[in-house]
């Protein structure tokens, strides 16, 4: 299936100077959720305002549905919703009337009960009156999402849905974008929270200082770079490690009571068999011992200090 | 063409209006009220007519000109920087809308307040003189013109201004001068030679000067060359609008 949305070769060089994304390639399929994961400076921000008409691109090409977004920019901006990351609402009017305004905006006709569901959902509707400085943060934010939806949009991006948010508005979110998900809207949300991502994403694009440095399904991703940690809990505490495992890739921790060793599971030979070998000849008795996958946190960080 | 767009920020902008009709509409109505009893009525009857008007009658044009230059500028320039300095702009600017119906939306909105405006005035002015039109028709051309071309200026302002102080720097500095300056309170006849001359290369002439003439038929420079001066105004400012789309200018990086 065509990609909904196809960046390609899409650079950002601001008038200062600095480079903010370096020739990026990015294709999101109709209908996933796709997580844009970065640290902060990452470039994500700029990705979306540069699709969303907010930034003009420097070089490179970006297509909606098969609308070039410069030059078919009606076409290609009817189809996008966009949450931006920083609470930015009006004040004085109504959540009625900012969503109303939204929709007008994108041309499209009055639909009174459209809007009803959109604010139903996002549990607003009795809210809808009420002036717009009058409500809380996380109302702000479920009101910034409504003007977003305002318009029937087919993409909806999420700049940082849940950075700020109290836990239970971070649920609520999670929920509102699998319904979302269930009508068929492609959601694309950004984040450097890595369990965010981990929760509702069908796909992780990682990107850093510009650059998207991989892109694949999460549970791909994960197994693939996925690394794993031996824990051995000792019997008696060590000083420092015995020279016989130095040819093991191992770390002291717990106060000298646990001995860490990570392994790639895609490896030809783990060298867990070794190392205990090693460690009964060194005479280290252990009483118990765990192994766990690491996250996508650990995936992520190891990645992006990786690139430094 | 986005037609419901422009009428979306049109009404949503006239409404902001409403919201503020204290300080939009009847702070003006009391200033011109003001001018009237301290120019028209205390030193108005102290000086004799100019052109065959009575000195009451003949700064009407010219209040209502000062008027809808401020109100023009500062409404439109308002309007954009507002959504600017919160952020809001974001939305206008990712929605499936071309730069001439985000422009026709705010300056329209902007220029039908100062054209309301402008004629409450004309209508408070009406209960201290006694006032003829005589060509009623340039009148409200003239009239439009001018809201339409400083609610541009307006915008551009509202555009170039990164804070509050730049936004009311223009108005203050510039307009104002420029407004008292340019013959809203006397025939540009009255001054020596040399001002006369000085005076030609302040536009706000042209527009009181052109004004006048609908009223009373007497202008100081031409009707001709008025309206010249105010629609080549209007080009320019079109002109730099298009040129701050074009760009991007403060509004995309
Ligand atoms: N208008 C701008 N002018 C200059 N630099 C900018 C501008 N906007 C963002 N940047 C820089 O571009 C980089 C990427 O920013 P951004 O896209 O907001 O990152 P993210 O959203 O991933 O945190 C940052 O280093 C930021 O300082
Ligand atoms: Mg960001």
């Amino acid at each position: 299936m065509q990609p909904i949305l196809n960046v390609s070769g899409l650079s950002k060089t601001y008038d200062s100077g600095f480079e903010a994304l370096k020739k990026v390639d990015l294709a999101i399929n109709r209908g996933e959720v796709f997580a844009l994961l970065g640290p902060n400076g990452a470039g994500k921000t700029t990705l979306i305002s540069i699709i969303c008409g907010l930034v003009n691109p420097s070089a490179g090409s970006v297509t909606v549905d098969g609308n070039d977004i410069l030059s078919d920019y009606r076409a290609a901006r009817s189809l996008i919703g966009l949450v931006p990351q920083e609470l930015t609402t009006d004040a004085f009017v109504t959540v009625w009337q900012t969503i109303s305004f939204s929709r007008g905006l994108f041309g499209k006709r009055k639909n009174p009960d459209y809007l009803e569901k959109v604010l139903k959902d996002l549990s607003l509707w009795d809210k809808k009156d009420a002036q717009i400085m009058t409500l809380s943060g996380g109302m702000k934010r479920r009101v910034l999402i409504a003007k977003a939806l305002a318009h029937e949009p087919q993409i909806l991006f999420l700049d940082e849905p849940t950075a700020g948010v109290d836990v239970e508005l971070r649920r609520d979110m999670w929920e509102v974008v699998r319904k979302l998900q269930q009508t068929g809207v492609t959601i694309i949300l950004t984040t450097h929270y890595i369990e965010e991502a981990e929760e509702m994403a069908d796909r992780v694009g990682v990107i850093s200082r510009g650059e998207i440095i991989l892109v694949d399904e999460k549970a791909e991703l994960m197994r693939k770079l996925g690394r794993k940690e031996l824990t051995l809990h000792l019997h008696d505490p060590l000083d420092s490690l015995p020279a016989s495992l130095n040819g093991h890739d191992l770390e002291l921790a717990g106060e000298g009571y646990e001995i860490v060793y990570h392994y790639d599971t895609q490896g030809e030979r783990t060298g867990i068999t070794s190392l205990l070998k090693d460690l009964g000849d060194a005479g280290i008795r252990f009483r118990d011992l765990q192994t766990k996958q690491s996250s996508l946190e650990e995936i992520f960080v190891s990645l992006v200090r990786g690139r430094k | 063409m986005n037609l419901r767009a422009i009428q979306t920020i049109y009404l949503f902008e006239m409404d902001r209006m409403r919201r503020t009709v204290a300080q939009s509409v009847i702070s003006p109505v009391i200033s011109t009220a003001l001018y009237f009893i301290v120019f028209g009525s205390a030193i108005g009857s102290r000086i004799q007519q100019i052109d065959g008007v009575d000195y009451g009658a003949f700064i009407v044009p010219g209040l209502m000109m000062m008027t809808l230059l401020m109100q023009s500028i500062s409404n439109a320039a308002f309007g954009i920087y507002f959504p600017r300095f919160v952020g809001t702009v974001y939305e206008i600017l990712s929605a499936p809308i071309s730069a001439m119906e985000i422009v026709v939306g705010y300056v329209g909105a902007a220029a039908t307040k100062s054209l309301i405006i402008g004629l409450i005035i004309l209508a408070t002015a009406h209960f201290f003189v006694a006032i003829e039109i005589r060509h009623p028709v340039w009148m409200l051309a003239f009239l439009v013109l001018t809201c339409v071309t400083f609610s541009l200026l307006g915008f551009i302002i509202g555009i170039w201004a990164d804070n509050f102080e730049k936004l009311q720097l223009v108005p203050l500095l510039v307009v104002t001068p420029l407004a008292f300056l340019g013959g809203s309170f006397y025939s540009i006849k009255m001054l020596p030679e040399f001002w006369q001359t000085v005076t030609l290369f302040n536009p706000v002439v042209y527009l009181i000067s052109g004004f006048r003439w609908s009223f009373y038929g007497q202008a100081d420079v031409g009707i001709a060359v008025s309206l010249s001066m105010t629609f080549a105004f209007l080009v320019v400012c079109l002109g730099v609008v298009w040129w701050i789309f074009k760009t991007g200018y403060r509004m995309k990086p």
